[in-house]
């Protein structure tokens, strides 16, 4: 095994940050939950833009933000995901970038206008025990990441890099991580033949307001509540990611990354892959409105992330538009071109 | 409006679809072991045929759920292979396997059997006897890692589940609860009862095999006391297998 040559040392997180790969699949017909990246394209392209492979194991970031420094050595590193207020030393960066990170040089996130959720990746390799094949954590199971809990202040993750190539902050340019969380497509079922005609055109006519009770389980819905037709007890069946399910309540809960692999409440629709990260990062009081698509047409949604992911990830020199009292004293006049 | 439970012979199964990257294939709505044959029929099967863009299968009492990839298998083409593996003779399950477990009974391991004999009205010695010579069958797992739930709970011990959660329960607890008998691995708060301890594991993350026991099987329980529950405890801790397999 290769011995790491770098370090990330936590120096101060409000909690909710957790290593993730890609999920530990494989194993739900025992009752484990995949877990994994909230935010699956995001996560992809923090790992793309540093020649990682897409499912490579990085930090997911929450609201609770993160601050880091780098041990050791050098580190690249990339960041991607909601519109979080990421800063290098006092130097305000774009959303979605990739940047050096040298040993004792502060990189700290922290929640933004818009965006639940952002990724950390680093070039290279986290270097992390797994359970079952994956590092991703479950913190209800302690499977995964350190210890199978979430990261706190004093951690220190080892990493196996590769040889830095970024220096100056670039910035990510992948417009498809710009996505609107306003419309939601669905595709009905697997059970929405528990609710009437009339309760379905309710529930994709109406706002939704995300509730500030989601966690990486569950993002609980407010709004008009909605009526079965019949017994909303049903015999435990499997839960796809996105599943809606619609509880005695009558209120939605979309079961998410950390949810359990079975359950026994009628899921009246399913979010489709390719907007179930946009869905995650909708923060508390955002209203949202659901779509119902075809198979087809959420095939093709995958189809066309899919290929988006499979295009390079494009860096561009920062463009300094927003510049920081402290970023303009320490500018070098005589190389501070400023594009 | 339950749908009508589909009787359990070779009707052609329900096909819901959960998204696009899952799809269930649904035998029936509800408990029955011929149903769950038929599900654990299929997922053999499907794992035996292993189709490009098959991610895995997650088989219920009552339906298997097939995760995909739909740019890779097609439904129209998953349906087919469905249906062609359904409609086989030779589609049956093969016989599960028969485990025995050591459980405890004694007032420490069994913390609310003393509560679940006021409710059902018989004494704590009838409710471990009842528990104790039932068989079980494994049905499916859920809920949490290396929780499986057990059908062939005696009438007489078919209880509500409680109307709020009691505490964490120890690991590995033997729980009854809404007619049906469970084995937890983990501690976690819940709404069953807990009538027993096994030293044995379901799942353990650093033995091989992880799981012991699959959906189809049977498992029975035999009593042993305290002190044989301590060190058959330190055995399976140190990752031996406790639990005796018949068939």
């Amino acid at each position: 095994m290769a011995v790491p040559d770098a370090h990330l040392r936590i120096l101060s997180t409000g909690g909710g940050a957790t290593l993730q790969d890609a999920g530990r699949h494989g194993y739900m017909r025992y009752g484990i939950t995949p877990a994994g990246p909230m935010d699956p394209l995001a996560h992809a392209a923090a790992n793309r833009a540093l020649g990682n492979e897409r499912t490579a194991t990085a930090i997911e970031v929450s609201l609770g933000g993160i601050s880091l420094t780098a041990e050791d050595a050098p580190l690249d590193l990339a960041v991607a995901g909601g519109s979080f207020r990421i800063d290098l030393d006092g130097r305000p960066l774009p959303t979605a970038v990739a940047l050096t990170l040298r040993p004792g040089a502060v990189l700290t996130i922290k929640a933004g206008r818009s965006g639940a959720w952002c990724y950390l990746a680093a070039a290279g390799r986290i270097e992390v025990a797994d359970t079952l094949g994956s590092t991703a954590t479950h913190t209800r199971s302690g499977f995964g990441g350190l210890e199978g809990r979430a990261l706190r202040s004093g951690d220190v993750i080892p990493i196996i890099r590769s040889q830095p190539a970024i220096g100056e902050p670039a910035q990510l340019v992948s417009p498809w991580l710009e996505r609107p969380a306003d419309r939601i497509r669905v595709v009905l079922g697997p059970q929405a033949d528990f609710f009437p005609p009339s309760e379905i055109d309710a529930f994709l006519a109406n706002p939704w307001t995300v509730t500030a009770r989601g966690d990486r389980m569950a993002c609980f819905l407010a709004g008009t509540k909605l009526s079965h037709a019949g017994d909303y007890n049903i015999v435990s069946d499997g839960i796809a990611m996105g599943a809606i399910q619609v509880p005695g309540d009558g209120l939605p809960i979309v079961l998410m990354a950390d949810r359990q692999p079975t359950g026994g409440y009628p899921k009246i629709a399913t979010v489709i892959g390719a907007d179930l990260g946009r869905l995650a990062q909708a923060q508390a009081g955002s209203v949202l409105h659901f779509a119902s698509v075809s198979l087809e047409q959420a095939v093709a949604a995958r189809r066309a992330e899919r290929e988006a992911l499979a295009e390079p990830v494009v860096l561009t020199p920062v463009i300094r538009t927003n510049l920081s009292s402290e970023y303009l004293l320490g500018l070098n006049l005589i190389d501070g071109v400023v594009g | 409006m339950m749908p009508p439970a589909a009787s359990p012979d070779r009707t052609s199964p329900r096909f819901l679809d959960a998204g696009e990257a899952a799809l269930v294939v649904e035998f029936g709505t509800v408990v029955d072991p011929a149903i769950n044959d038929r599900v654990l029929a299929l997922d053999a099967a499907l794992r035996d045929e292993r189709p490009d863009g098959f991610c895995e299968s997650v088989p219920t009492y009552r339906s298997l759920m097939i995760h995909y990839d739909p740019l890779v298998l097609e439904r129209s083409r998953l349906v087919a292979l469905v249906e062609t593996i359904s409609a086989r003779a030779s589609a049956v399950r093969a016989p599960g396997r028969i485990w025995t477990l050591p459980c405890c009974y004694d007032p420490g391991f069994a913390e609310d059997i003393a509560e679940v004999a006021e409710i059902a009205g018989l004494t704590v010695e009838r409710v471990a006897a009842l528990h104790r010579t039932a068989e079980y069958r494994v049905y499916m797992y859920g809920f949490a890692p290396g929780f499986a739930y057990l059908g062939g709970l005696p009438a007489e011990l078919a209880i509500s589940r409680r109307a709020r959660p009691r505490p964490p329960h120890p690991q590995s607890a033997l729980l009854i609860g809404g007619g049906l008998a469970a084995v937890a691995t983990f501690p976690m708060p819940t709404g069953w009862y807990v009538l027993a301890r096994t030293p044995e594991r379901l799942f353990s993350k650093s033995r091989n095999p992880n799981f012991l026991i699959e959906g189809g099987d049977s498992l029975r329980f035999e009593a042993i006391d305290a002190s044989t529950f301590a060190n058959l405890d330190r055995r399976a801790a140190a990752g031996e297998i406790i639990a005796r397999q018949t068939r």
